[in-house]
């Protein structure tokens, strides 16, 4: 691989084509089905996507149309992406769990011709809003079961589409614009999320995707022979630039699971040696790492916690090349016998060479414990606009609570109100159909606000994330008010998997929280307390009570920084239900929404100021299926101990 | 519709074909009680065919005669076109009728994944001798019965539990590994009974949905008894309806639904 500046392929086929001439034999793609994985080349995968372009053709696809994407992650569905690339359209992978109306939406936004759908699932999801949709011509599904008998009029399978293209004698067409696609055409359409608002079409060019593929996968070493497990979803920016931009840059391999529920068996058979997880899997991992070891014998649990003591003391320094001493090793090398090397072996992390987490904070704690572990896990911050990377941390510089330093070709900024602007060649060509808000993130000059509040920390150089720059507001004295800051030292505890903090133009904070039902509910059996549901369990007293001191534990954390002092929270409320993304109120990436919960429960939120101590509510909650229905509950309100209390409210 | 033997298209695109089998005037008996009284009704190829009644009916003893596990002192039992003369039940199924129970009857200490490949036993040829050597035709066989059951693995959507013991597994899971062994067996004829007793409602949407599925894909005849009403009406082509051992009602869900008979078996018959 020519590490100097790009020559040569503008365009994902392009690296494609590469791919196939440099390393055509060598496994691409893997796929667990039928108990088994199996396994397509460069050379297969490219014959299987050159047919299902010239399918497209059949269909009668135009230069520019939009092709949207929706499916669990598997092999096909990478290979529709390049292959609506190669009939020079543009790839819209969509949420898979996404609910029928912001299907609707993104598809009607983006006016997309075609849809490639995982199985029925997602067919009977476009059925459902087929009449909204105007541009709407044909569905290409992959599963073709339980399909049979729907009317096949607008609707072809994919392997019929491929052999259509097959017999279509529509190559010479895709070579031809194949070989057209320049640097700034349209590579891919993602839509983001949208903590607030409607989700906005972010368009991201060839040299976008291959500039920052390079670099990040430059900064890393990452080689040919590496492994991924693409289990994130497909619609996410991160999964794009892992399984198709860095993958078609360095040529490794893709692997896909079998389903969700197998994503761990599959990870441990696997073994992948590049590996990213939100926050969120490593915590679960860990959760059921000491939920187990908490069952365990008692000669199992002294050689875990004697071992698992070396590791955190000498695993790090080992990772940060720090001088080790001989007998430090030998300790390592023992624990690693003993305890660390099943431990990891059980987790699927043995291989693991480059890991990487983002997208919230993770606690301490736990990233730790990973590094404890000999696992070199690193953070990194990015978004959907900066093609990913914004900044990440370099091997031996790694922190928990740093995001990193700039990433290869990435320029930072920090505005006066301390909102982080950067500027780099991922930076995205526009937000589709969307000229006002393409202008206000993003100035004449190409730098991108982010809308998150940091700073870079003298000495180092690596960037600290506080907040979102809008949810960093003023409390009524006049302090400072960063709620994420409180709510991550909130999450970092198992029991506690959400929390929300109020407290803008407010005397004082106040939080909601939601208890984690792995954990708490572990800690209930081992103590004989008895629950029939998640709400009763999240009323218990005794939760209550452990709560409360894990808020007064933040509450003293949170005093130690004076700028912070007065985000204490001085009273808070356990909720009767989770946060969920199918009731609006998180992102389908699992980030709360604040002004709906706000608003949803605003009851709460007086109750919180008006000094009551308990509180009935009733809320709506939305099944999987759509249905509505109405739960009740009476809330307990709780004051939390707070560090000189009378000095903040004196203020 | 149903008088007439042609094949027919239904609403939903799927063929029925002839009879594929035909209970005539079927009397059991166990000593002095007549759990079933001259029965009469058939299943055609493709259907989806209900027997419904309350408690103690007899829809377990007739499901039990269609399986040849109970002989039928009077009637006659035909399967595709010829006579069935008394046989054992493992004859029966390898004439290709399968089922499920109602109490489950899995091997609970063998996982998943062996648990459906004994479904698959009456499709091995190789003597015990080739199998304990692990040679020749036993493992050629091994490896096409294991692709198949994976097919099937992968349609029940129980990959995540393939090498997990059934032992742990919780009721509703279990009831789809039943069907996942039955399946494997590849029959003509599955019989299913009340596959969704115990269920709850996201459960009886799964498995309403599996039957509907195996059904269409396979084209696998199926007879099923269940006392979930709403069930049985959205699932079934054809409802057989009993009560006491008689037979009180047949036809299609929308026929037996306005059955004056049905309907008092079924609410309760004011006594006053």
């Amino acid at each position: 691989m020519t590490a100097s500046a790009r020559s040569g392929p503008d365009s994902i086929p392009a690296l494609l084509a590469r791919n196939v001439a440099q390393h055509g034999s060598k496994a691409a793609y893997r796929e667990k089905e039928f108990g088994i994985w199996q396994s397509w080349t460069w050379s297969e995968a490219a014959a299987e996507i050159d047919a299902l372009a010239a399918g497209f053709l059949t269909l009668g696809a135009n230069l520019g149309d939009h092709i949207a994407i929706t499916g669990r992650n598997r092999p096909a569905l990478y290979w529709a992406m390049v292959a609506a690339q190669k009939a020079g359209c543009v790839p819209v992978p969509l949420y898979a769990d996404a609910a029928a109306e912001e299907i609707a939406y993104a598809l009607e936004h983006c006016g997309a011709r075609f849809v490639v759908a995982g199985d029925q699932e997602q067919v009977d999801k476009i059925a459902d809003i087929r009449d909204q949709l105007h541009e709407l011509d044909h569905v290409i599904y992959l599963d073709g079961r339980g399909l049979r008998k729907y009317d096949h009029t607008h609707m072809t399978s994919y392997a019929d589409l491929q052999k259509a293209g097959r017999a279509g004698g529509n190559m010479a067409e895709i070579e031809k614009r194949t070989a057209a696609l320049g640097p700034d055409d349209k590579c891919v359409m993602l839509y983001t999320s949208g903590t607030t608002g409607r989700p906005k079409g972010v368009v991201l060019s060839n040299t976008n995707v291959i500039e920052t593929s390079k670099n990040s996968a430059e900064f890393d070493h990452l080689r040919p022979g590496d492994e991924v497990l693409a289990y994130l979803p497909m619609a996410w920016v991160g999964d794009f630039i892992f399984s198709i931009g860095q993958a078609m840059w360095t040529g490794f391999c893709v692997n896909c699971p079998e389903s969700a529920e197998t994503m761990h068996t599959d990870l441990r058979e696997i073994g992948p040696t590049y590996f990213f997880a939100p926050p969120r899997v490593f915590e679960q991992q860990l959760t059921n790492v000491m939920i187990r070891m908490e069952d365990a014998g008692r000669f199992k649990k002294w050689l875990f916690d004697k071992y698992m003591a070396v590791g955190r003391k000498i695993g790090p320094k080992i990772l940060d090349g720090e001088p080790v001493s001989g007998m430090e090793r030998f300790r390592y090398r023992l624990a690693d016998w003993l305890v660390i090397g099943p431990l990891k072996n059980t987790l699927g992390l043995s291989r693991v060479r480059v890991g990487y987490t983002a997208g919230e904070a993770i606690g301490p704690e736990i990233f730790d414990f990973y590094r404890a572990l000999g696992i070199n896990l690193k953070q990194l911050y990015g978004q959907t606009e900066a093609t990913v990377f914004i900044t990440q941390q370099p091997d031996g510089e790694v922190r928990s609570d740093t995001v990193g330093v700039p990433s290869p070709g990435v320029e930072l900024k920090i505005a006066e109100n301390g909102e982080v602007f950067y500027r780099s060649p991922g930076v995205f060509v526009e937000y589709y159909k969307n000229a006002e808000s393409t202008a206000s993130t993003k100035d004449a000059d190409g730098w991108v606000a982010t809308g998150d509040a940091g700073f870079i920390e003298e000495g180092t150089g690596h960037l600290r994330i506080i907040d979102r720059a809008k949810d960093v507001g003023k409390m009524a004295s006049g302090a400072l008010f960063a709620p994420k800051y409180v709510e991550n030292k909130l999450k970092f505890y198992p029991d506690i998997l959400e929390a929300v903090v109020f407290g803008a133009d407010r005397e004082y904070c106040t939080a909601f929280i939601n208890i984690d039902l792995t954990a708490v509910g572990n800690w209930a059996e081992r103590n004989n307390i008895a629950y029939s549901s998640y709400q009763e369990l999240s009323q218990h007293p005794r939760v209550l009570d452990t709560i409360e001191a894990h808020v007064a534990e933040v509450n003293k954390s949170v005093a130690a920084d004076e700028m912070l002092a007065g985000c204490q929270i001085h009273r808070f409320l356990v909720l009767h239900k989770e946060l969920d993304a199918d009731d609006g109120e998180m992102t389908r990436t699992r980030k709360v929404r604040r002004r709906i919960v706000e608003e949803k429960f605003d009851d709460l939120i007086a109750a919180l100021y008006g000094g009551q101590s308990e509180i009935y509510t009733e809320t709506e909650v939305t099944y999987e299926d759509g249905r509505k229905g109405k739960i009740t509950a009476t809330l307990a309100i709780r004051d939390a101990a707070v560090v000189n209390a009378g000095k903040v409210a004196a203020e | 519709m149903k008088d007439t033997v042609e094949p027919y298209v239904t609403d939903d695109g799927r063929t029925i074909g002839g009879v594929l089998m035909d209970m005539r005037n079927i009397t059991l008996r166990f000593g002095g009680v007549e759990a079933i009284k001259d029965i009469s009704f058939d299943i055609r190829e493709g259907e989806i065919r209900a027997i419904i009644g309350p408690n103690g009916a007899g829809k377990s003893s007739m499901l039990n005669v269609i399986s040849g596990f109970y002989n039928p002192q009077e009637g006659e039992v035909w399967f595709r076109g010829e006579k069935r003369p008394q046989m054992r039940p493992y004859q029966v199924a390898r004439l290709g009728i399968a089922r499920t129970f109602q109490n489950i009857a899995l091997f609970e200490g063998m996982t998943v994944l062996d648990n459906i490949m004994t479904g698959r036993l009456t499709h091995m040829k190789s003597g015990m001798f080739w199998q304990a050597l692990w040679a020749g035709r036993a493992e050629k066989e091994e490896v096409e019965n294991r692709e198949k059951v994976e097919r099937i693995i992968d349609f029940l959507e129980i990959q995540a539990i393939r090498k997990t013991p059934v032992g742990r597994l919780p009721y509703g899971l279990k009831k789809r590994v039943e069907l996942a062994r039955a399946l494997a067996a590849e029959p003509k004829l599955l019989l299913l009974d009340e596959p969704m007793a115990g269920m709850n409602v996201e459960e009886k949407e799964d498995m309403s949905r599996f039957i509907l599925d195996v059904n269409d894909e396979f084209g696998t005849t199926i007879a099923l008894i269940e006392h979930d009403m709403g069930v049985v009406m959205d699932l079934s082509d054809r409802v057989v309806v009993m009560d006491y051992g008689r037979k009180i009602g047949d036809g299609t869900p929308d026929e037996v639904r306005g059955n004056q008979e049905v309907i008092d078996a079924y609410l309760g018959v004011a006594h006053d």
